[in-house]
This record gives C-alpha cells, structure tokens and sequence, in this order.
C-alpha cells in the first residue's frame, strides 16, 4: 500500500513537469527505437544474404585468387584452370565456369547507369546462379567462341535504362562500346547490401576483350554432379589446381563451398549489425545521460520538498522510492514509445533492406530501458534521500 | 509520568577549529504534558536551533534530548523519521506546503509515511481541516490560499497524526494581525484540549498566549518567566 503511495507520489512529480518529462522521455524513445530498428535492419540485411546464398544451390564450389605468401607468386586463375576442372581426373565435377567481373557504366540515349556487377562467363554461368531468362534468350557458346558483343541484362538495368521499352534487340554502351541486349533475366530482388538485378552478363571473351583484361578470373564456379558428390569434387578440384599451380604449402585460390560463402558472409552481416547496434546503444546511453541530468535539476529544484517531505516523516526509503519511480517510469515509457516507434519503423524498407525484427532485442531493449532508469536514477535519488532534513528545508 | 520534553546540557557547534560557532553551549529544558512554551530570544541566541533539535530535523552535538521519555540520541535516522512521523507537528515561519499539491493532500502527507489506509486518512485530514476552518478549502492548493490559510492548512498537517507536541518556529512571523489572531487561537484551542504547544516567538502579545516563556541567551535558558 505504502508502495502504491509512493508511486503515486512519482507520478504527480512527473505530471507536474510535462514538458521535460516528455522531452527526456523522446531521448530514452530514440535510443530504444535506433537499437531496435538498426538492430532489425542488420538481421535484415543478413537473411538477405543467406537467401541469396541459398538460391546458389548445393552443389557450387567457387574457387577465388588468394594473396600469395611473402616470397612466392600467385598464379592467376585462368581459363584454361576451368577447362582443365572437367575431364577424366574429375569424375564429380560436372562443369566449372569461368567468370570475370567488373564495374561498368551504360548507356542507351541519353540514359546511363552504373551497372552494380558487369560479368564476363559461359551459358552455364545461368544455370548456376539459379538465373532465368524472362525476356529474349541467353546467350550461347558460339557468342563465347566469336566473341560477340552481346549481353544479358537484370531487371534494375532493364528498368534504368529502358524503362516502358523492350530492351532485347537495342544497342546499348557499355563503357562506349557498343552491346546487343539478347535477354533479360526475371527479378532476383535485393539481396542484402546489394541489388541482385543490377547486373548484366556476357560473353566471358568478350568482357575480357572489352573490359577486364586477361589477367586473373575473379571467380571460377563448379558444379559437381550432385551436392553429395560435393566433397569430392572439392578434392579433385584442389588436386588438378594443385598440379597446374604447383603448390606444394599454401594454395594461391580459395575454394568455398556454398556452406563456408555462408559462414562467411554471414560473418560480414553479423559484423555489421554489431556496428549497427553499437551505434545504437550509444544513443541509448546518451538518453539515459539525459535521464540523469533531468533526475539531478528535479531533485535540486525539489530540495525543499524533500525537506517538508523528511519533516513529516517521510524515511529515506519512501523518498529514494519515489526519485527512482519517477526515473523508471520516465525511462520505462520513453521505452515502451521506443519499442513502438521500432516496430512501426521496421516495417518500412530502409536503404534497400526489408528489416527484420529480432523478438530478443525488443525485449533487450525494454530492460535496458528499465535498468537505465534504475541506475542513472539512483544517484540523483540516493542524494535526495541523504539529505539531512533541516539543510533541506533551508535550501532556497 | 515522565515530561514530554527533556533536555539536559543540550550543545550544538557548527563547523570546526576557529571557526566554529557555538550555538547551544549546554541548555537545559523540561515541559511537562500539557504545557504552552514560548521560546524567545534574539536572533542567533540559538532558539530556532533548539526547535529544530527538539523536532528532530537536527543532531545535537552533545547532551541528552528525551521525547516522551525516549532517548533519541540512540537514533538513527531512519527512527529519527518514525519519531517525526508519530511524536512531533512542526510548524514553520514560512508554511512549507508541498507546492502544486491540494491542501487535503498535504495534511493527508504525514499519514501516508504513517501508513494510514486511504479512507481513514481522508477522514482524518478533513477532521483536522475542520478544526482550523478551512473545511471548505479542501481541494484548494497553496498558490490559490492566503498566508493565513496556508499556515492553517500546515497547522492541521501538524496536528493530524495527534503527535506529542506541536512545536511552532514563529508561526505568525509572515502573517498579518488578523490571520495571526486566527493562527494563535487555533494553537490556544489545540492547548486548551490539552495538547503540548511550544513556539518560538519575537513579540510579547504572542508570548502572552502561552503558559510561561523561556528565555535563551547565547545557547542557554537565561530565564523562565511565568
């Protein structure tokens, strides 16, 4: 009963005031909403990529250059590594595709657009990224063998550059030079950080030609047979790169499989949302500085009740209960709005990310909130209760 | 029976070394149940300190204080807190209302800490409101209450836990001559129903109100006038 008094007591405190309580309540409410929502955003933005790893297939190993050790020389990857790939030493390998790609700007008119990846591969490249053709056609190994200046578009560019036309059979520059559109490929959607349309193929000669050089690939993708045939083809891989690269310690490539380009990337998107939530808790921090700050002017333009309060009787308890109650409350509804604002927030895409809401953190949060008007409160609370009641009430 | 009050070589010295001031240099004191004090002196002769000592919202720095036969030098603060609640009604020079707050639910304060359930203590405080006239005042907060009122509204916030004493630091020393005529009937009246009234005072015409008057003169009892 004595409780309810007391929190009675608090709440009469903080109605008294309800401009700085409502402005130290949107300090805790941002701090609160940012962790949730960036919190949301970065699981967002990680599922994303596990999608589109997912869409991968389970039977893909991608072998990648590597650094080479101080004192050696990297061997790049190069076409013929993927020739060599298939053959009569790699039973479980069932296709390997060479696959170079660059950053290059397009135009078509008076249009232009930086296409996100530019990609130089073979027909099967297609097939293994999962990728369909929604208008025209692909693009066939003759074109590889000749050459031919042709491309394959994704949906982000189709849309940049020919919106309301079709774009199959239109020249288009890529970086001057001049392109065939063949197809476009259906909508993949975001994935994560980055645009899975924003792209375009063609013809791995023709991007070497045209864009990359012939230097090292960037990526050369198999296909193994089955993805239970997935370990060996890794170890025919490794053996048949190992004889043409000649390693004997440390491999100048990286082969992963669809598992370990999970883990990893998923390390990245992790890295991220610990940033993102770092950023967060900061904010949170800083409202509960405000917290503070708003706790000690209360309680020093409320000396005087004090005094009258410990003059009739009041212990050190009640009015140590009532300064952190009042805290509490203020952090608790700041959170409350908070975790509101959150949710409503996290149901918007924010930069190209659908967020996804972790039930944890909202939780988190709510406890954070309520901790922080616990302990930023305390202080400014214990000094009201310590106060000798005489000094308080000669206080001006 | 024992006094209400009594106080044996009562000290009390503010700061240290040379610059300590010794406001209470052995004080001696006794009221009986019953009793009307009044308490003069001239300003800095230490009777403000002696109140404020004898309503517990001071230390002494030497000597014994019993309240109604209690030691309260063996106190700590927390039973400090229960004593104020339950023995002792301050009444102050300048009110010390709770601001933005009802007069009800400011004589309804003491009964909160005290523990008294809602019901009774509405009952209680209306009763004590009554008893200073302001029954019609209830909902009323400070700033929209005159000086008599509010130091009305405080006196019935002192007497509403039915304390020991009523103590009273110059409680008409803000008001006018009507309100404090009101004022000093109302703590004749709560005398008369056998109440123990002590008040600090600078003029005669309220010294005259009580039973005898007790002079201090730099920190000691100079004499008792009856």
């Amino acid at each position: 009963m004595r409780v309810f008094e007391i929190a009675a007591f608090a709440v009469r405190g903080l109605t008294a005031n309800k401009m700085r309580s409502g402005l130290t309540t949107l300090g805790i409410l941002i701090g609160v909403a940012s962790v949730i929502l960036l919190i949301a955003v970065g699981n967002g933005a990680s599922s994303a990529v596990q999608q589109s790893i997912a869409g991968l297939g389970t039977n893909i190993l991608t072998i990648s250059p590597q650094r080479a050790q101080p004192g050696t020389t990297a061997k790049p990857l190069t076409t013929a590594d993927a020739t060599a790939l298939v053959g009569a030493d790699s039973p479980d390998v069932k296709y390997a595709s060479p696959v170079v790609s660059a950053q290059a700007t397009a135009g078509y008119g008076d249009t232009t657009h930086d296409i996100g990846q530019f990609i130089g591969s073979d027909p099967r490249y297609f097939d293994t990224t999962n990728s369909s053709v929604a208008q025209g056609n692909l693009f066939s190994d003759n074109d590889v063998q000749q050459a031919r200046k042709v491309v394959v578009i994704g949906s982000t560019v189709a849309a940049e550059l020919f919106p309301g036309t079709d774009p199959v059979g239109k020249s288009m520059l890529v970086n001057n030079i001049p392109f065939t559109v063949v197809g476009v490929l259906a909508a993949k959607g975001s994935s994560g950080l980055q645009d899975a349309d924003d792209m375009a193929v063609a013809p791995l000669t023709t991007a070497q030609n045209a864009l990359t050089g012939y230097g090292s690939l960037t990526q050369i993708v198999v296909q193994a047979r089955s993805a239970d045939a997935l370990p060996n083809a890794q170890a025919q891989v490794t053996t048949i790169l190992n004889g043409r690269h000649k390693i004997t310690d440390t491999a100048d490539y990286r082969i992963l499989s669809q598992d370990q380009l999970l883990t990893a990337r998923t390390a990245t998107t992790e890295t991220f949302t610990v940033l993102l939530a770092s950023v967060a808790a900061i904010s949170l921090l800083v409202g509960g500085i405000g917290i503070t700050n708003i706790m000690l002017v209360t309680v020093t333009e409320r000396i005087r009740e004090i005094g009258i309060r410990k003059a009739v009787g009041a212990p050190r308890s009640s009015i140590l209960g009532q300064f952190l109650i009042e805290a509490t409350l203020l952090s608790l509804f700041g959170g409350a709005l908070g975790i509101a604002a959150g949710m409503i927030g996290s149901q918007f895409t924010i930069a190209g990310i659908q967020p996804v809401l972790v039930p944890s953190s909202v939780l988190l949060a709510f406890a954070v909130s309520a901790l922080i008007g616990l302990f930023f409160g305390s202080y400014p609370a214990s000094r009201a209760a310590k106060l000798r009641p005489i000094e308080a009430l000669r206080h001006e | 029976m024992s006094p209400v009050i009594e106080v044996r070589d009562l000290r009390k010295t503010y700061g240290n070394g040379d610059t300590a001031v010794h406001a209470l240099r052995g004080l001696d004191l006794t009221v009986e149940k019953g009793e009307y004090i009044a308490i003069m002196g001239a300003s800095g002769s230490g009777k403000s300190t002696l109140l404020n000592i004898l309503g517990c919202l001071d230390v002494p720095s030497g000597g014994r204080y019993l309240l109604d036969g209690i030691d309260t030098g063996e106190f700590d603060e927390e039973q400090l807190s229960l004593l104020r609640n339950r023995k002792i009604g301050f009444v102050f020079q300048s009110f010390n209302l709770v601001p933005r707050t009802t007069a009800l639910a400011n004589v309804e304060l003491p009964l909160v800490y005290a523990g008294v359930r809602r019901a009774q203590r509405r009952e209680r405080a209306l009763a004590a409101l009554d008893l200073v006239g302001l029954a019609d005042r209830t909902h009323h907060r400070p700033n929209e209450l005159s000086g008599g009122q509010q130091q009305r509204v405080a006196i019935a916030r002192a007497l509403v836990t039915s304390p020991a004493i009523v103590l009273a630091d110059e409680p008409t020393g803000n008001l006018d001559t009507d309100s404090s005529r009101e004022v000093l009937g109302i703590l004749d009246r709560l005398n008369a129903s056998g109440r123990t009234v002590v008040l600090i005072t600078h003029e005669d015409e309220v010294a005259a109100h009580a039973m005898r008057t007790v002079r201090v003169v730099d920190g000691r009892v100079a004499g008792v006038l009856v």
